[in-house]
Formats: C-alpha cells, structure tokens, sequence
C-alpha cells in the first residue's frame, strides 16, 4: 500500500521505468494501480539504438511484475515522510 | 514497551527496519548489487534507496584462450525503486557498536 499511494502523487512526473529484460523506458507516469501497474505517456526508449522497434512506441501499459527499477526524480522524494509511513507499515502489517 | 517494540529483532524484517536510513547492502537476480541508503520498503521487500551505486558483475569467455573474463559495471543513481521479487539479500550496515 505504501508503494502504491507513492506513485500516486508522483503521477504527472518523468521517470525511468527499467524492465527485466534491461528495456529501458522514460516517460510520464499517467497511472499506477494497487499491483504497481504502470501507465506511461509520451515515452521514449533510453537506449534507441539498440530497441528501434519500439520507436513507434508513444504510451505504454507496463505490468508490474516485469519492472526492475523506477528511477525517481530527486525532488519526488520526501524522505522524512517515507521514514514515517514505512515504520507506519511495519506496525500496521 | 513502545522502547522495546523498536530496538528488538523478533522477526527478519526487523533487522531492515533498523536499517532504516542507513546505507544497506542488497544482492539481486541477475548478478546485480546495490549499495544505498534505505528509505523505504514493504514487506514485498520493494524499496526506495538514495544515493544508489548499482555494480553489475558480467563473465565473458574469450574466444580464443577460453579464459573467464569478469567485467563489473558501476553506475550511481540518485532515488531508485527496487522491485521487491528481484532482491536474493538484505544486509545492514557494518555496526562498530
């Protein structure tokens, strides 16, 4: 739940999706669901040269599972308010 | 109770909860390793590190001498989420206390 609320209010802002098969997507978060699903919009691939197919590629529906990393613009990240709904979370269960 | 409830290590992910704020180690699926500082995680071991270094360790074979040659990959990345399915290991920072 805490994963899922974060992406919420980072919706609108860049990210860089990194998938399992090393695939590399930059884009805007439009959406995210309770499965960190990922909707991008206006995406581009990191490394074109090596994916040309996916040039055409303009939005994208990524299912959660296949995400290795999100890399996160710095200022997206309030650390305090982390700290504080982490140890919220492993109270809670 | 309450002083209790923070300091002791009933169950594993306690030990990540202590961690908190402090730079961790983390081995990964694919031959990949972090260092950064925890800010974050869930009991799907999903987590936000910052001021992550990421190593990732390649072996080539040579063509002709058949030899093993191992490559490590550094980069740094500011604020990353980590996908908790990835993570094989968690480990604290070294305590000198």
């Amino acid at each position: 739940m805490l994963f899922f609320s974060y992406f919420k209010d980072l919706v609108g802002r860049e990210v860089t999706v990194e998938l399992k098969n090393d695939l590399a997507i930059r884009g805007t978060l439009h959406s995210v669901d309770q499965y960190l699903n990922i909707k991008l919009e206006n995406t581009k691939v990191v490394d074109q040269d090596k994916y040309p197919h996916m040039l055409s590629v303009r939005n994208c529906f990524i299912r959660g599972s296949v995400v290795r990393y999100v890399q996160l613009p710095p200022d997206g990240v309030d650390v305090e308010l982390l700290h504080d709904a982490t140890r919220r979370e492993a109270r809670g269960g | 109770m309450a002083s209790e409830e923070e300091s002791t290590v009933k169950e594993p992910l306690d030990l990540i909860r202590l961690s908190l704020d402090e730079r961790i180690y983390v081995k990964l699926r694919s031959d990949r390793e972090l260092r950064g500082k925890l800010h974050a995680y869930d009991q799907h071991l999903n987590m936000i590190l910052g001021e992550v270094e990421e190593v990732i360790t390649t072996v080539e074979i040579d063509d002709e001498t058949y030899e093993e040659i191992v490559r490590t990959t550094k980069r740094i990345v500011p604020f990353l989420f980590v996908r908790g399915d990835g993570v094989i290991l968690v480990a604290p920072p070294l305590r000198t206390a």
